[in-house]
């Protein structure tokens, strides 16, 4: 532990957020602005032919209808292929944008919008996967889990020679992110300039999709967005939005904003696709696996292939010879997919984990010890060392702290009242990864310390760990430490997604401070009494405002005094922070074992996760305080995919249903009762300067499956399908 | 939402006056759902006349009669000590329904009165003869797992969505109500809430321009054998799949009198009349009561997906009676 790496920080951005005074991208206030309202389309697919804005036109306040008749094409679709709106009659999704109507006031443009006729042409909609997973075409290769098919020995072959076979096909439906900010943007141009407040998880990926789509140079579009108010995922992708704003605001020569409604939601990002899955495993009697066959298919759009990589994680689990991953896709007439915390992930985790737990009561063996049976030394797939792998000591703590033991082997043999109990357990595992990342430094002689770079936070904590890694290399104290993000005039980083933020841009504040600290000590050794004299930067430190020997800390000067004594206001470093070489000798991953208690009143069909305990090794935690909620909201969120979540689709009519808070069903707090999560850390000098890996999806992989396992030990019936709502626990 | 005069009305009558001149105004009172229906472009009024400066505010006590103001919010007749003592299932209903910041909203009156939550009412885009007569009904072959089981028709097979009302409806209790001449009446609430038949659009049986003034109910001797259980996708804050309200006037072990109303089977809080008969003079045993729910479920109709609202609805009943049988709350 250092001064202050893992320790318990709250949030340095909690007070703003608190009393309101964080401003989100709705809430940027600009002069003149005018507000649109989208009107979406009736039909899922077919073509617009006539659209009346006659009577939205003439309606109060009302300044423009934009459609496809008057809005001007984007620049470069090729660029980036997503789905742009009002750029042609042609309808590809249900409640698709048809409109914006735009007006002096929110409430003018929304009343106008409900004027706006459109006739179409309809054509039949396609938007039954689970129909139609046998059409499913192969998947284009992804930048992450590379080929859309793996092979390791030959999975066939030892399958049809195995001992014990297994075999199931698991579905998941759509799910959304429901983050609770809507996706807004406020967007104006100045000198042929735009500036754009965005809700955004990577504000470049913006700027440049901006202006090409506009036509303009990257430097000439200003993308701001310094709170988000939860994406996990849905703010990735640039979404239809900032487009149409910024375009609005061109041809309107004024501010314009433009806010989804929840029910927009629904449509304006993606979502988790409906996912359907076929596992066979082969094994000895004793427990080995000898092959792991794991199939998945998902729903794409008719505009773009999205592949959820469900199969990313089954090659690198478990210690098995042979193993072959296929990744399908069907296209229907719905919005592309997008990332949801843990894409691909969670959803083959749920099959793969499920399946596993279903093997260990045909080979009668504890789930827990079939795992420890399978135990991966080295990555199974291409034999590489782990980096770190503290995954055995997280099931011994997990199942510890559980009471695992506790646990009757034969399902239905615990009861309380009217309920049944069950333990569940799983295994979870992300990556560990690390992309490159640049923070500027500005070091000030006053005793502060500013630091900028472009990433987000949408939630775990980036100010907090950020000012932390700050505060402890740097040598000030959290308080005279600010750190900016957000914002494309500050330097670059990648995008807050696959849980790398604190590996990349962390890793890159340490970097910084490292460079400064050498050009502090040059300084210092300028004057040749210095106690610095004949130190080199390792044997240097910056603490409690002083450069000191990092042996005898009473030997040293403060930084104050180094920048003064050489006339200087500042000192500012711009540092980039690459990944190392050395990651790629490594398998590089974080894991984790989860465990649930259920309760399930058979009766009613009522499943309740009465218990959770999670046990993480990712390396180093930073934070503990906000590490735990990280992994809590990923138990959240777990109990959620595994009982509740569920968009739900009129085939008839290619439409989501719904499309609210209210009838699309997250967890609420009733839902979730004891959480405990627990670290094991880990020294890793593999992964990254920090000895970090992501943490924030890590949290959720396994937590579905679990609690499906833990259903079936209570119950004896097994619930392949999710979410696990009472019709199926009392059908099953 | 679009656009509309607001009127603030002093007295009862003058609001059901002021509604009598205009079918196209609607009352405000908690506004929890009217608004939300106004944003959805559902409902359409060109004017709103507010109750909220009305003196319909207190719960009050005369003799057996106990009468809920229409306009105390639903979080303060939960809590009420008059309630709580004698009507502890309206209490636990009450509770068992929306959220908090909600309840503290919602009014009785707007409870009896809000529309129900099916999917295709709530989206113009589809058809619904509720919202739309004559368009269709888009539930009926469609995605209707949260839909009727019981007295539904072609025409209509949503639910009403309130669990209060089906306290209400176990309670037996009445509507009073004024007209736009000033003139007041009482309805029972069993015929306060109508089936669609070939008129959906009409959830209950209010005349354009009459309000809601009160609520009553009679005191009786089931308040410590009485059970509000609601069966839901999520722990609080969603609707009910299956909820019943059983209430039992025991002597020792024989059942003198049952009253059980069941939500989210229906257009209306269903009261399974014949069952109650069934119960009367039987001892209060397990068995009779599953013999009694199964009697309660036969003239359910259930749809393509929602079958197993039946099977469920008959658990939901056995269990809401033992509970009730053994000491109610909880």
């Amino acid at each position: 532990m250092g001064k202050y790496i893992g320790k318990e920080f709250s949030r340095v951005d909690g007070v703003a957020k608190v009393t309101g005074a964080a401003p989100y991208a709705a809430e940027f206030h600009v002069p003149g602005t005018a507000h649109g309202y989208l009107v979406m389309s009736r039909i899922a697919k077919g073509t617009i032919t006539k659209i009346d804005t006659a009577a939205a036109e003439k309606s109060p306040g009302v300044v423009r209808v934009f459609t496809h008749k008057n809005t001007p094409k984007f620049a470069h679709p090729e660029k980036y292929k997503s789905f742009k709106a009002l750029q042609s009659p042609e309808i590809v999704f249900n409640a698709q944008p048809i409109a914006v109507v735009v007006a002096e006031t929110f409430e003018e443009a929304r009343a106008a919008a409900n004027l706006v006729e459109a006739t179409y042409r309809r054509e039949d909609p396609s938007t039954d996967f689970f129909g139609r997973v046998e059409e499913a075409e192969q998947a284009p290769d992804s930048p992450f889990s590379g080929k859309s098919v793996q092979t390791t020995g030959d999975a066939e072959q030892a399958m049809s020679s195995a001992e014990i076979t297994f075999e199931a096909e698991y579905t998941i439906p759509a799910e959304h992110h429901n983050p609770m900010e809507p996706h807004a943007a406020v967007a104006y141009w100045k000198n042929g300039k735009l500036k754009i407040f965005d809700k955004s998880q990577d504000v470049y990926t913006v700027r440049s999709n901006l202006a090409a789509a506009l036509g303009v140079p990257e430097d000439d579009v200003h993308v701001v967005s310094p709170y988000v108010g939860g994406a996990f995922g849905c703010s990735i992708r640039t979404n239809y939005y900032p487009f149409l704003t910024a375009m609005m605001a061109r041809e309107l020569k004024r501010p314009v904003k433009l806010v989804y409604t929840r029910r927009q939601m629904f449509t304006g990002h993606g979502y988790r696709p409906f996912t359907h899955q076929k596992i066979q495993l082969g094994a000895k009697k004793t427990g080995e696996l000898i092959s792991i066959i794991h199939e998945a298919a998902n729903n794409t759009s008719t505009v773009e292939k999205w592949n959820d990589s469900t199969t990313r994680f089954t090659r690198h689990i478990y210690a098995c010879p042979n193993m072959k991953t296929i990744q399908r896709l069907v296209k229907t007439d719905l919005p592309t997919p997008c990332a949801m915390r843990a894409p691909g992930a969670v959803s083959g985790m749920f099959a793969l984990e499920s399946a596993l737990d279903e093997l260990s009561y045909k080979l009668d063996m504890d789930p827990l010890e079939l795992r420890l049976k399978n135990y991966a030394e080295v990555d199974p797939a291409n034999g590489k060392p782990y980096s770190t792998k503290a995954l055995r000591e997280c099931y011994r703590r997990g199942a510890e702290k559980f009471g695992w033991d506790k646990r009757q082997p034969i399902p239905r043999s615990m009861r309380e009242g009217n309920e049944l109990i069950g333990y569940g357990m799983s295994t979870g595992i992300w990556y560990a990864f690390q992309q490159p990342a640049t923070v500027k430094v500005v070091l000030k002689a006053d005793g502060t310390a500013q630091l900028t770079s472009a990433t987000s936070d949408i939630g775990p904590g980036t100010y907090t760990v950020m000012t932390i890694i700050a505060a402890e290399y740097l040598g000030i104290a959290p308080e005279k430490i600010s750190f900016g993000l957000g914002d494309t005039q500050m330097p670059k980083a990648p995008v807050q997604g696959g849980s790398w933020t604190t590996a990349s841009v962390g890793s890159a504040v340490h970097g910084a401070a490292m460079k400064l600290k050498s050009r502090l000590l040059s300084l210092a050794q300028k004057d040749k009494d210095s106690p610095l004299q004949g130190l080199g930067p390792d044997e240097v430190v910056l603490l409690d405002g002083r450069l000191q020997n990092r042996k005898q800390t009473s030997n040293g000067v403060s930084i104050v005094g180094i920048l003064k004594a050489e006339g200087m206001d500042s000192m500012t470093e711009v540092h980039k922070e690459t990944p190392s070489k050395i990651r790629e000798d490594y398998q590089l991953l974080a894991h984790g074992a989860q465990f649930v208690e259920v309760r399930v009143d058979e009766q009613l069909g009522m499943v309740r996760v009465s218990r959770a305990v999670e046990a993480t090794a990712c390396g180093k935690i930073m934070n503990p305080k906000t590490s735990h909620s990280q992994e809590m909201g990923g138990v959240v969120w777990g109990i959620g995919m595994a009982l509740t979540e569920h968009t739900e689709v009129d085939d008839r009519f290619g439409r989501i249903m719904n499309p609210s808070l209210a009838d699309y069903h997250v967890p609420c707090c009733a839902d979730v009762r004891k959480v405990d999560t627990d670290f094991i850390e880990e020294d890793d000098r593999v992964v990254n300067p920090l000895g970090v890996k992501g943490m924030g999806e890590l949290g959720m992989v396994g937590i579905p499956a679990a609690i499906s396992n833990a259903v079936y030990h209570a119950t004896g019936k097994r619930i392949r399908h999710l979410p696990m709502t009472p019709d199926k626990v009392l059908k099953a | 939402m679009r656009a509309f005069e607001y009127t603030r009305a002093d007295s009862a009558e003058s609001a059901a006056a002021e509604a009598g001149k205009n079918t196209r105004a609607r009352f405000l009172a908690g506004g929890t759902n009217l608004l939300d229906l106004m944003k959805e472009d559902i409902e359409r009024p060109d004017q709103l006349i507010d109750l909220n400066r009305l003196n319909m505010t207190e719960i009050t006590e005369s003799g057996d009669c106990i009468r809920l103001g229409a306009l105390v919010s639903n979080t303060d007749t939960a809590n009420h000590p008059l309630i709580k003592q004698h009507f502890p299932l309206l209490t636990q209903a009450i509770l068992a329904g929306a959220s908090q910041q909600i309840r503290n909203m919602a009014t009785n009156g707007g409870n009896l009165n809000q529309r129900t939550r099916c999917a295709y009412f709530y989206d113009t885009a589809m058809p619904c003869n509720k919202r739309e007569p004559g368009s269709g009904c888009g539930a009926v072959g469609g995605l209707n797992r949260m839909h009727a089981i019981f007295g539904w028709s072609p025409e209509c097979v949503a639910v009403h969505p309130s669990d209060m009302c089906v306290a209400l409806a176990a309670l037996d209790a009445t509507v009073q109500v004024v007209d736009s001449q000033g003139v007041a009446r009482e309805i029972p609430f069993a015929n306060y809430h109508r089936l669609p038949g070939d008129s959906p659009h009409k959830d209950n049986t209010l005349a354009p321009g009459e309000l809601i003034t009160s609520i009553e109910l009679t005191k009786n001797k089931m308040a410590p054998h009485s059970h509000y259980l609601k069966v839901r996708d999520r722990a609080s804050y969603a609707f009910a799949l299956v909820s019943v309200a059983a209430a039992l006037h025991l002597d020792g072990n024989k059942i003198g009198k049952a009253r059980v109303a069941l939500g989210g089977v229906a257009h209306k809080p269903w009261r399974v009349n014949q069952m109650e008969d069934f119960l009367q003079g039987k001892p209060a045993e397990d068995e009779i009561f599953v013999d009694a729910a199964a009697l309660a479920v036969k003239t359910a109709r259930p749809l393509e997906r929602n079958a197993f609202k039946v099977d469920l609805a008959r658990r939901a009943i056995v269990r809401a009676l033992q509970k009730a049988r053994d000491g109610g709350m909880v």
